[in-house]
């Protein structure tokens, strides 16, 4: 579904990503680990088209394209969905005019037909039970005075929405308590298919008690230097990022 | 220039290569402007002495008068010897389908959604007999008449219903007021005439839109609206469809009388059009609107959007007479391109525990200027009286202006005043976050501002705040990359 290959990624001069190499396949959970400043949000950035690098070299293929010349739009039109660490407020939209928006838009790329209001409403209430939404909420503007924990919980929310082929968290259990933390998790479980992939981002071994993954793997430095199962988590958890300089699968 | 503005400047100006020379009769008198045109004018008109006689004081002050200099707007001389000032409702060029109009035109229609029948109307061409206006407007009058509300042309009110013209005519904006406005009493054309009697709810909306001679009005609008004690009117001006004119300058008036216990709400959308991509043409509106609330208890509230014009001057204000009396304004200003506005409102504070709210929300694109400007003046009788006034501006891209000119001044101790006033921008990070969700650029821009603009998009009757979103995401096409 998606493959990286020799992804290099600079701003201002100073080399971020330094020839990483990923490979998603559907049906898969990949979390990325590393320390603070190592690139893990530049990946997801990059992914999703975010236009603030120098220069990125490399290739990311995803379903068979060339991400590199899709707009940021497209990206997500094709199923590409990432869920924000710090999610912008949009005063004076309503949630449920934003899903709208994005739906109708996402329908009609894909050559769907837009959904009535009815189908619309009956879908958002459907959803919402995903990650326990109050109905107050949803008819709050886009994030406007909402807490870490609703924040993260409208991210969630919102990829329930679209039903994402890849879905990228970003630090999703940064600012969430354990209860909330649990909801989300579950919410992200709950939507999980064969079908499609999902790549967890994350700087504590934590969330993956939650959501389990298939493959570990840490970026440090930035490339990924060691790739394990799900119990490299608990590893990395225990022994730190000073471990991984020893134990890197490519030189340093 | 690119072809699309080549096409959109040929339209405007076709309309004046057909506007004037035609084969039936020609209503249309010299240019230029002094008491003989005024006398003309009213001639043509059969207008009684007494206003002939105010034409004549107002042209004799407008004389006296420079124009004013004051407002943040950079306003090329206009020639007042070169413009016709009167012409009698002229044929349009009537085409015979959708297919010979402008395909930009009809894209902008569709992208608002206005219906077939409608655009032909719009364009001019001609409607089958089921939907003819007449029509419309006979069912229209006929459910009014039954409430003994006269909803007019000006014109018709002053043949009609003299006494009432006579009584409320200037008695809210005086011939003397300014500049625009003694120009206005002097030469104005047409415009609308309403009056609700006493006690009467008025039980739809009042549109210009179902007034057949409201697409030809002219240049020198004026509109007189009174509300008769514990009667309701909402009003509603302009369309949102783009208008053209091949008059560049525009100054209207429009006064409100609201008496003992009466609403009137007014909403405008204005549109006309704004100059092309460089800022050559556009319409020049100068617009003076006033509503008294003369009576105890009585509210009088104006919305406006405002996206057209190249020029847009403009301070719809409330004088609030009445004890308890309210006045609302809510205004949503966008300029793009090289447009300018300098609009805003007045609060005139008389009577003891007057209210006041004044929500501004401009919006500039391009190389446009937008200035809000405000006064909230309380006089020293007016006890308990209050205002709140918000104005928060919003700029897209780094080459346009936003400026705020607000004027209290209090003379009660009593009176308890607020002004906030923000100014930000749409940020990258809202942009990144709508296109993530698979909107584009414009869209995002669209819906982000679309939010901004809700407090007083809300305010707008429910049809009307539906076309005016898409007109806000219209006007600002093009405005970002």
């Amino acid at each position: 579904m998606l493959e990286i290959k020799d992804l290099h990624v600079s701003i201002q001069g100073k080399e971020i990503l330094k020839g990483l190499n990923l490979s998603v396949k559907p049906g898969e959970v990949h979390a990325i680990m590393g320390p603070n400043g190592t690139g893990k949000s530049t990946l997801a950035n990059v992914i999703t088209g975010r236009d603030i690098y120098d220069n990125i070299s490399g290739e990311i293929i995803y379903k068979g394209k060339n991400l590199m010349e899709m707009a940021i739009e497209d990206r997500a039109r094709e199923g590409i969905f990432l869920s924000f660490q710090y999610p912008v407020e949009i005063p004076g939209v309503s949630i449920t005019n934003f899903m709208r928006a994005a739906m109708d838009e996402i329908y009609l790329y894909r050559g769907k037909k837009p959904m009535s209001g009815g189908e619309f409403l009956k879908y958002f209430n459907e959803k919402k039970q995903f990650v326990e939404m109050t109905a107050n909420l949803a008819n709050r503007s886009v994030n406007e005075g909402f807490s870490g924990g609703e924040k993260k919980k409208n991210e969630i929310f919102q990829m329930a929405m679209l039903n994402p082929d890849l879905a990228i968290l970003d630090e999703t259990d940064s600012g969430l308590d354990i209860d909330a933390l649990r909801i989300v998790a579950n919410g992200v479980n709950k939507l999980r298919t064969p079908e499609n992939a999902t790549i967890v981002i994350t700087h504590y071994q934590r969330l993956l008690d939650y959501i389990v993954p298939d493959f570990v793997h840490v970026l440090y430095g930035g490339k990924i230097v060691k790739t394990g199962g799900k119990e490299l988590a608990l590893e990395l958890e225990d022994k730190g990022y000073e471990w991984i300089k020893d134990h890197a699968d490519i030189q340093l | 220039m690119s072809d699309s503005n080549q096409i959109l400047d040929e339209v405007t100006q076709s309309d004046y290569k057909y506007g004037f020379v035609s084969n039936i009769e020609t209503e249309t008198i010299e240019k230029g402007l002094n008491e003989d045109v005024v006398r003309l004018i009213s001639m043509k008109k059969k207008e009684p002495d007494w206003l002939l006689d105010y034409r004549l004081k107002a042209f004799r002050k407008w004389q006296q008068m420079d124009m004013p200099d004051w407002a943040h707007l950079k306003i090329p001389p206009i020639d007042f010897q070169n413009i016709i000032y009167y012409a009698a409702p002229k044929k349009k060029e009537t085409l015979t389908s959708l297919e010979e109009v402008d395909p930009e035109l009809i894209d902008t229609f569709n992208k608002l959604g206005i219906s077939l029948e409608e655009q032909k109307r719009l364009t001019g061409v001609a409607v089958d007999a089921v939907i003819d206006s007449v029509s419309v407007k006979t069912t229209f009058t006929a459910t009014l008449a039954k409430y003994g509300i006269i909803f007019c042309s000006f014109s018709e009110a002053v043949q009609e219903h003299p006494e009432l013209v006579r009584k409320y005519l200037g008695s809210v904006v005086p011939y003397t007021d300014n500049y625009f406005g003694a120009l206005n009493s002097a030469v104005f054309s047409d415009g609308s005439f309403c009056y609700i009697p006493k006690g009467v709810r008025c039980p739809m909306e009042l549109s210009t839109y179902f007034r057949i001679n409201a697409a030809n009005t002219g240049q020198f609008e004026r509109t007189l609206i009174v509300a008769d004690e514990g009667s309701y009117v909402s009003y509603l001006e302009g369309c949102t469809a783009p208008q053209r004119d091949e008059n560049q300058l525009h100054a209207a008036i429009v006064e409100i009388i609201a008496h003992k216990d009466a609403e009137v709400k007014y909403s405008t959308v204005q549109n006309w059009y704004p100059g092309d991509k460089e800022g050559r043409g556009g319409i020049y509106n100068f617009v003076t609107k006033r509503g008294l609330c003369e009576g105890a208890n009585s509210k009088i509230s104006w919305t406006q959007v405002e996206t057209g014009s190249a020029i847009t001057w403009k301070y719809p204000s409330c004088v609030l007479k009445g004890d308890n009396s309210v006045g609302e304004f809510y205004s949503v200003a966008v300029t793009n391109n090289y447009q300018q506005a300098d609009t805003g409102s007045k609060m005139i504070h008389l009577g003891k525990n007057t209210r006041s709210t004044i929500v501004s929300k401009g919006i500039s694109a391009g190389r446009s200027h937008n200035s809000y400007r405000g006064q909230v003046k309380i006089n020293k009788n007016a006890t308990g009286a209050r205002n709140f006034s918000q104005c928060d501006s919003l700029l897209l891209g780094d080459r346009c202006g936003a400026h705020t000119f607000p004027y209290i001044d209090t003379k009660n101790a009593s009176a308890i005043v607020e002004h906030e006033a923000t100014t930000s921008r749409i940020s990258d990070d809202q942009l990144f976050y709508c296109q993530q969700r698979g909107l584009d650029a414009e869209k995002s821009i669209s819906l982000i501002v679309n939010g901004y603009a809700r407090e007083v998009l809300n305010q707008l009757p429910m049809e009307f705040a539906v076309e005016a979103q898409k007109l806000l995401a219209i006007s600002l096409e093009g405005s970002v990359g």
